[in-house]
């Protein structure tokens, strides 16, 4: 038996194609999740993928946390399933304040599209463990509202807590503060990042490197030992 | 009838891009003197019925959870008599 990964499908999601390919690249079985579903198909995690929900109208994210099928992944995430969200999943995910601060348009107002360095801080979280603490990779970044903000205590606690999970390495593409790409809540299975991890699974697209795969087979990992 | 302003302001040690992008703009169109601009949004809620304390607080819970984002913005809500205002 594998696990069954959610891919949550909102109106505007772009990325949700890629997300289920890279779930069944790393073993296990993707679900499509509609947004207007509080159904969660029982699956075992879910996968809030990239793109531009409810047309990222009033703030990134703010719309779609309010849709049925969030009411369900909010209420799950707290008593423990593992949760990811990518690029708008990560702006959802801080709209509905399962992870802290909020994300703001790029300091310098343009899309931006590259392929970006990260160092992996924390490689103990649901999403995480199959890199190593320090690990340097590279993963597609695409957006328009990426530039993480949370007042100073906040910053300083996700520091202190370890909770950074992701820093952009060599160059901040998007103003966000202390350089955080991605975050993870208190338990660990929370998780929120920019970049692209679904993007980078197969050496014949993108990169031409599959550092993101790790995200799904830590994942399954997790699940499949649990 | 009335109008019920909820009016959104990133907080102020937030950096707002799209507010130092418009006040680089001005000087070229010959407006000096101006420092500083910071970029809100101003919503504007048509309200049937009377706006009593308990629809203002509706209205405020609304505004709190939903139009603005406490993390990053600050928000106010004011009510505009729109038949005074016609008549002016």
């Amino acid at each position: 038996m594998t696990a069954r990964i959610g891919v949550v499908t909102f109106p505007g999601s772009l990325d949700d194609r890629d997300t289920q390919r890279a779930i069944r690249l790393a073993g296990a079985e993707p679900v499509a999740l509609w947004h207007k579903d509080k159904d969660l198909k029982q699956v075992d995690a879910v996968v809030l993928p990239g793109g531009f929900s409810y047309g990222d109208y009033l703030r990134a994210g703010a719309i779609s946390r309010f849709s049925p099928v969030m009411e369900t992944v909010i209420e799950q995430a707290k008593s423990g399933m593992p949760v990811l969200g990518i690029c708008n999943g990560f702006q959802v995910l801080t709209e509905a304040h399962l992870l802290p601060g909020a994300m703001l348009g790029n300091n310098h107002l343009h899309f931006i599209c590259r392929d970006q360095k990260l160092r992996v801080e924390n490689a103990e979280t649901a999403w995480t463990a199959d890199y190593e603490s320090g690990q340097e990779i590279h993963v597609p970044l695409k957006n328009m509202d990426g530039r993480y903000v949370a007042d100073e205590r906040t910053l300083d606690m996700l520091e202190a807590e370890g909770r950074v999970a992701f820093r952009y390495v060599d160059f901040n593409p998007n103003g966000s503060l202390r350089d955080i790409a991605g975050i993870t809540n208190e338990a660990g299975n929370v998780v929120g990042l920019m970049p692209h991890p679904e993007h980078a699974v197969e050496p014949l697209i993108g990169s031409g490197r599959t550092d993101g795969l790790p995200f799904f087979t830590s994942i399954l990992k997790k699940l499949v030992n649990a | 009838m009335a109008r019920v302003v909820v009016d959104v302001m990133l907080k102020p040690e937030i950096l707002d891009p799209q507010g130092q992008a418009v006040q680089r703009a001005l000087p070229r169109l010959g407006f000096e003197g101006v420092s500083d601009v910071r970029q809100g949004k101003r919503f504007e809620l048509e309200v049937d019925g009377p706006v009593d304390d308990s629809a203002l607080a509706r209205i405020h819970e609304l505004a709190e959870s939903f139009l603005a984002n406490t993390v990053i913005e600050d928000f106010t809500v004011k009510v505009e008599d729109v038949k005074a205002e016609a008549g002016k």
